[in-house]
Parts: structure tokens; C-alpha cells; sequence
């Protein structure tokens, strides 16, 4: 009674931040209804395994856990996989820049699914009414017209020449910019932003947000920047980001229903969800039905 | 020497000090503190200040004072000209004290319920939504017997006190702990009033309120 779609089985999933997980010590989490416990071995390494009766705070020796998931570091996180996943992770290349500070930024649970949350992040008409005043600012309403694609070399969802008037739009801004973002969806449940570096116009900054599927309505959202700002600390450049993510969370938290309809016919949208309508279509092709609700056939 | 707020954006009880200070006009200067995921506030520096290891923790004229309700109470009386929001009348100031109690189990419930679903705090959840209900609907009917008796506020006096900053913010994000609030409409009516206090400031998760309707 496998309600897990094949596609969604087989990719790698984000679990934890890798700092977070402590040697030797059990950490708990549910993956796609599934639940499984996690830890790192003395090298660091993680190991992650299908909980049976592990509490959260145990110690173990790694080493005796012998039947485990696949695993994968990446980006700060550790990734598994409940079925055959591909080689790699999805490319995000900036990450290995020497002078970029790249951090984590929490893992935050949300009561919305994962395609939702992703939509989300893609969406630019929200920020004058929801990041008021960072992200965006009444009169400066319009999303202009941009560019969406889905690259078939890379199989992911591109929205590009995305422009928008931003008061605050980065830690080190000292005044309104015009902000130009470059979407990438690499995953069906990841999405990597570049937008315009307040501090090196010839740079991007680099945010992502990695969506870890825990039920069809539940999702954990792990938050990666990767930033070119000399002068903010970590503690400032988490709390920027969190005050973004704590303003959506309520709305996301009000979205219904909490799985994405793919129908195109179930909601009605408008020119500025172009990349939605494109990711909606991709999911659908694809045939991801883990947190969505399939176009009836 | 300015008043210096060692804060967490995401937190409610750091949030109270912020609503207040921007009432009261005053001007602060904030530390932040990386609460989650960092856990700075178990961290040795911290501890020295709050060995508590609890946000938030405010420093002024030579002073460390933490627990959001204790600083409300020292700031009120401190910077308050008017003495409205923690008045000196005994039986005024038990009043106060006891809502500040209610926040404090406002946030045993319904902020836990928060930090378990959002934060991954490890509490019994269906037991804190619970706890927050039964405070919610008791809430309920002290408000909309007071909207009877003409009384605004958690307190009698006619003006908002210390007590409705306390109670406030983890009434205000009790959905993302899974609590609904459809049905106490009186406590939705107070969040209002509350959110239109002038100098009310929002933090994240909470959204400004409209304008009341003009009753001719």
C-alpha cells in the first residue's frame, strides 16, 4: 500500500542540518510517514537508519547499526533516500566559492506540504503584503514580466530577469535596490534563489530552501545561504533570514488545501505565478503525487 | 546608557519587550542571539549574564535583568511617565501579577506547542494544545464579560497594562502550535484592540490589524 510516488521514492531527501546531529547520539525524524533515526560516527560521518525503538537523546555505537539508508552530505546537510537515488545531489556550485560565508539557517517544521512551500518560495506578487518593508513596499506592487523555462539538459525549473523594488532586500543593504533573482527548482522539493548582492554588483547571493517531505501535509524546512557580506556575523545573517521565513509561515500555514492541486483548472492563476504554473506542470509530468493532489485522469 | 535587548527574533517573550519599549517611545539597542539553531542561550557567555540559559535578557544603568514579565514590570516602572501600564494601586498591581502568571502558562502551553511542531522540541503536544484551550476559553468569557461591563483589558482599569503585553504574543501564534482560535471571539476582539494600541510594532508571525470601524 506504497503511497509513496516511485519518483519521490528515489530521490535524495534532506534530513538534518550536519552540525546539529551530535556523535554518537540519536536524532529522530520522519521521513515520507516513514520514521528513522540518525546519528554521526566518530569521523563525523552520518549514519542513518530505519527507526525501530531508538528514543531521541540515546547513545549508540555507530558501528552496530549495520542495516542503513543511503547517505549523502551536502551543503551543510545530510540527505537519504528510502529508495535507488542517483549519484549526485543537484549542482549548486557558488557553495564552494572560498569567500562566501554559507550557513545554515534552522530547520523549521511547517504545517503545509512540501510542493506548497516550494510555490511559495518562487512567489514574488506576496512581498510588499507579507515581507513589508524588507522585501518589498506599497506602491512598488507589480511583478514585471519575466522569463520561465524548464531546462531538459538539467532537468529543473529556471525563472529568470525577475525584478523587483526592494526597501531592505539583504543584511547588507543600506537602501532600496532594484533586486534581480534567478529561480532555479533542481528537485521537486528544493528551489536555489540568486539575487542581486547588495555588496558586489558583479555577484549573487545564494538562498536556498531544502523541503523535507514528513507527510503529505507536514514538511521541515532546512534554509541554506550562501552570502557575500564581510561584515554581517552568522547570528545576524540567521536572524535576517528567519524574520523572512517567520513572516511566511503563518500564511503557509493558511493555504487550502495543504497538498498542491496540478490540476490547472483548480486554481485560477494570474501572470505572476507563471513559475508556478511551469512547476505545477513539471511536478505533474514527472509524476510526483507524494504532496499533491494529481490531475484526475 | 542605552537599554541593550539580548533577543531572538522568533521568540514571543523577547517580542513583549519590543512591543513595550515601542510604546513607551524608548530607544534600545538589540543583541541578537541565536536561540535556534545555535542554542546561544545554553552558551557560557550567556549563562553568566541569565544562568537560566532563557531569553530574553535586558541590560540598563548598570543592570542585568531577565524573565520578559519581571522586565515588563521594571520598565513600566522605570520609564512610564503616565504610570498606566503597571500602576502602583495594590489591588491594581495583584491584578497585573496574576495575568502575568497566565502569560507565563500561556507559554508552558502554547508556546510549547509551537516549539515541538516548528522547532523540534521534544513536548507532549495533543497535552500543551490542551493546556492552551482550556486558558484560551477561560480568556474568552473574562473578555466578553468584561466587553459587557465596558472593561477592554485583562485589567480593570480603562487603558491596556503590562498584563495584555504579557498575554499577547503566544495568544497571537498559538496556530503555528496547532491551536486554533475560531472559537473565542472575545479573545480575537482583545488581539485587535491590542494590535491597535499606538506604537503597537509586529514581529514575525504577527500581521498588523486593520482599522476598527468608526462608530459614529
Amino acid at each position: 500500500m506504497s503511497a509513496i510516488d516511485p519518483i519521490t521514492r528515489d530521490l535524495w531527501q534532506v534530513i538534518a542540518a550536519t552540525e546539529e546531529i551530535p556523535v554518537g547520539v540519536v536524532e529522530t525524524t520522519l521521513l515520507l510517514d516513514t520514521r528513522l533515526a540518525l546519528t554521526r560516527d566518530r569521523d563525523g560521518n552520518p549514519v542513518v537508519w530505519l527507526r525501530s525503538d531508538e528514543e531521541q537523546g540515546d547513545e549508540i555505537d555507530p558501528e552496530s547499526i549495520l542495516d542503513r539508508l543511503p547517505v549523502l552530505t551536502g551543503y551543510g546537510y545530510i540527505w537519504t533516500s528510502l529508495g535507488n537515488p542517483p549519484k549526485e545531489l543537484f549542482p549548486i556550485p557558488e557553495y564552494a566559492e572560498s569567500d562566501r560565508v554559507n550557513m545554515s539557517c534552522g530547520s523549521i517544521g511547517i504545517h503545509v506540504s512540501a510542493p506548497r512551500a516550494v510555490e511559495n518560495f518562487l512567489d514574488m506578487g506576496h512581498f510588499p503584503y507579507v515581507h513589508t518593508d524588507i522585501l518589498g513596499s506599497e506602491p512598488h506592487t507589480e511583478v514585471k514580466e519575466y522569463d520561465v523555462e524548464v531546462s531538459e539538459e538539467r532537468d529543473e525549473v529556471l525563472a529568470t530577469r525577475c525584478k523587483f523594488i526592494q526597501p531592505r532586500a539583504a543584511k547588507s543593504a543600506t537602501e532600496p535596490m532594484e533586486v534581480e533573482y534567478v529561480y532555479r527548482v533542481p528537485h521537486p522539493f528544493c528551489s536555489v534563489l540568486y539575487k542581486s548582492c547588495p555588496e558586489d554588483e558583479g555577484r549573487r547571493d545564494v538562498i536556498a530552501i531544502f523541503l523535507q517531505p514528513m507527510t503529505k501535509e507536514r514538511c521541515r524546512a532546512h534554509l541554506l545561504q550562501s552570502m557575500i557580506d564581510s561584515t554581517s556575523t552568522i547570528t545576524d545573517l540567521r536572524r535576517f533570514q528567519q524574520t523572512i521565513f517567520g513572516q511566511d509561515k503563518p500564511i503557509l500555514e493558511n493555504q487550502f488545501p495543504k497538498r498542491l492541486p496540478l490540476d490547472p483548472r483548480s486554481e485560477t492563476p494570474i501572470r505572476a505565478d507563471k513559475s508556478a504554473i511551469a512547476y505545477r506542470r513539471w511536478l505533474s509530468q514527472k509524476g510526483i503525487t507524494y504532496g499533491t493532489i494529481p490531475v484526475a485522469s | 546608557m542605552a537599554i541593550t535587548l539580548y533577543d531572538f527574533e522568533l521568540s514571543g517573550n523577547c517580542y513583549k519587550l519590543r512591543l513595550l519599549m515601542n510604546i513607551l517611545g524608548l530607544p534600545f539597542d538589540i543583541v541578537p542571539v541565536d536561540f535556534f539553531p545555535g542554542r546561544q542561550h545554553k552558551a557560557d557567555w550567556f549563562l553568566r549574564m541569565n544562568p537560566f540559559g532563557q531569553l530574553p535578557v535586558l541590560k540598563d544603568d548598570g543592570l542585568t535583568l531577565s524573565d520578559s514579565g519581571a522586565i515588563l514590570a521594571y520598565l513600566a516602572k522605570t520609564y512610564d511617565t503616565t504610570g498606566q501600564w503597571f500602576p502602583d494601586a495594590p489591588a491594581i498591581t495583584a491584578e497585573v501579577l496574576r495575568w502575568h502568571v497566565v502569560a507565563d502558562d500561556i507559554t508552558a502551553s502554547s508556546s510549547a506547542a509551537r516549539l515541538a511542531l516548528g522547532y523540534g522540541y521534544d513536548f507532549d503536544i495533543p497535552k500543551v494544545q490542551k493546556q492552551a484551550h482550556r486558558i484560551f476559553r477561560l480568556m474568552d468569557e473574562h473578555l466578553w464579560f468584561g466587553e459587557r461591563e465596558g472593561r477592554d483589558w485583562l485589567c480593570s482599569p480603562a487603558h491596556p497594562t503590562t498584563a495584555d503585553i504579557a498575554c499577547f504574543p503566544y495568544v497571537m501564534l498559538s496556530e503555528e502550535g496547532g491551536i486554533g482560535r475560531e472559537d473565542y471571539p472575545a479573545l480575537r476582539r482583545w488581539t485587535d484592540r491590542v494590535r491597535r494600541i499606538p506604537g503597537f510594532t509586529v514581529m514575525s508571525g504577527i500581521f498588523p490589524a486593520g482599522r476598527a470601524l468608526q462608530t459614529a
